[in-house]
């Protein structure tokens, strides 16, 4: 079972329909559930909008607590566009508030780009494969490449993070379930790979 | 690299797919989810519905088709045609659309950019401008469906749509839709260099050399309806074609 969060900034129902045509069985959490036996095998972080009141969403809906527990027990989690913003240190977007403090360091306003933010099919590069599909992205603000980086895209003179990975948390950068068969077809792998 | 987009766009009249020539003309082709589904298999970057209807009870079809469409698509679509107000458009976003296109209620009430832009943010915001080039050669802004002239000037009220918060532009040239004689190039190329934000052109398709042309005259992606509804342009061999005049365009695989 996998639990989309729902946190008032996520566009659930996209990834939920996603999961369906994938065959996966998922449920919408607006809470944590109070029991830990019911909490579901994976977590999935959506976002959309900007990360100031994202984050204090995660607060006011209890889940703050709830993912730093979830995390700190090394359980699977993948963050999505700004889903995966959160995960981070934090964001240059807005510097008031702390981000979840998994993934190595801020996610910063892109540089060096003709055209914000940035939408469209973009090409993903794993640097060990040499594999680049496209993946659908829409956002303004992203992780730096860093330590935890997997794959990165760039932007005319912009490089950044589109795939982060620390442990069993995974971030895209990009819309896995607005990609089409590439973008399932990475989601499902991806949540084989974290034992899901 | 980020590729160019190729966008079929639907027109849909009481939740079924026509596609209007000239603006006028309509003839049936079929069902918005089912016709979704083929686009995104034969590997369309996006789509476009426009709902054309008239009718007050415009909103109860919507949400039928709108929400049919999102069930099977993984790819993002936007939703135009009478959006009047942010709730509305956060109900077709909570539905499953990417984002909302807004036209005439824009020119109505431009406050309406911004406070779809501020609830939405402003990748889910399209301002779809409707122009034909005047006598002085200039474009004017034209309304409802590019039957009412508004006097206004197209680059003044692109840059006021970016600075109000709208993340596109969707710019459709009345004097080439149609006519599949190609996309008026000077047009975008005007719009491409008054904004930052991407620019989706539209209207005059024919052939695979008038996408070239689009895109070399700076459009970050390419509408089209006609060309692709009645199967004159097919969308693999278009972007094969693309691919080889040095256009970067994404090659994508059949989903079953």
């Amino acid at each position: 079972m996998i639990g989309i969060i729902d946190y008032g900034a996520g566009n659930v129902g996209n990834i939920r329909r996603a999961l369906d045509f994938m065959k996966r069985e998922s449920v919408v959490l607006v809470s944590p559930p109070s029991e830990r036996s019911s909490m579901p095998d994976a977590l999935i972080l959506p976002g959309v909008g900007s990360f100031g009141p994202a984050m204090s969403k995660i607060g006011s809906s209890g889940w703050r607590e709830a993912l730093h527990i979830w995390i700190h027990d090394e359980r699977p989690i993948i963050g999505i566009c700004l889903g995966m913003q959160l995960l981070c240190e934090g964001s240059e977007e807005d510097n008031t508030i702390k981000g979840l403090g998994i993934f190595d360091g801020k996610a910063l306003k892109l540089k060096g780009t003709k055209k914000l933010p940035h939408i469209g099919w973009n090409t993903v590069t794993w640097p060990d494969s040499g594999k680049s599909p496209c993946f659908y992205f829409v956002h303004s603000f992203a992780l730096p490449v860093c330590s935890d980086t997997i794959a990165v895209t760039s932007v005319d003179s912009c490089v950044f993070t589109s795939i982060a990975r620390k442990g069993r948390a995974l971030g895209f950068q990009f819309h896995p379930e607005r990609s089409g068969s590439a973008g399932l077809d990475l989601l499902g792998e991806s949540l084989r790979e974290l034992g899901v | 690299m980020l590729t160019r987009r190729i966008i079929p766009c639907l027109d849909v009249l009481a939740g079924r797919v026509v596609k209007g020539i000239h603006f006028r003309d309509l003839s049936d082709a079929g069902d918005p989810a089912t016709l979704a589904f083929e686009y995104m298999n034969e590997g369309a970057d996006e789509l476009v519905f426009l709902d054309i209807s008239a009718s007050t009870d415009k909103r109860g079809t919507m949400t039928d088709w709108v929400r049919s469409v999102a069930e099977n698509l993984f790819i993002p679509f936007t939703v135009g045609g009478g959006i009047s107000g942010p709730e509305q458009a956060r109900d077709l976003i909570t539905l499953g659309a990417d984002k909302i296109s807004l036209n005439t209620s824009a020119v109505m009430e431009p406050g309406l950019i911004s406070r779809c832009a501020s609830l939405l943010g402003s990748q889910a915001v399209v301002l779809a401008v409707d122009v034909k080039r005047g006598d002085d050669g200039r474009w004017e802004v034209f309304i409802r469906g590019g039957r009412t002239p508004t006097g206004l000037d197209l680059i003044s009220w692109v840059r006021r749509g970016q600075s109000l918060g709208c993340g596109e532009i969707l710019l459709t040239s009345m004097d080439s839709d149609g006519t599949r004689d190609g996309y008026d190039n000077r047009c975008i190329e005007a719009v491409c260099e008054s904004v930052s934000i991407p620019v989706i052109a539209s209207g005059g398709a024919g052939n695979t050399r008038h996408f070239i042309d689009a895109f070399n005259s700076g459009a970050d992606a390419a509408l089209a309806a006609s060309v692709f509804h009645f199967g004159s342009i097919l969308i693999p061999d278009l972007k094969k074609d693309l691919a080889n005049a040095g256009i970067p365009v994404r090659i994508e695989e059949v989903l079953s």
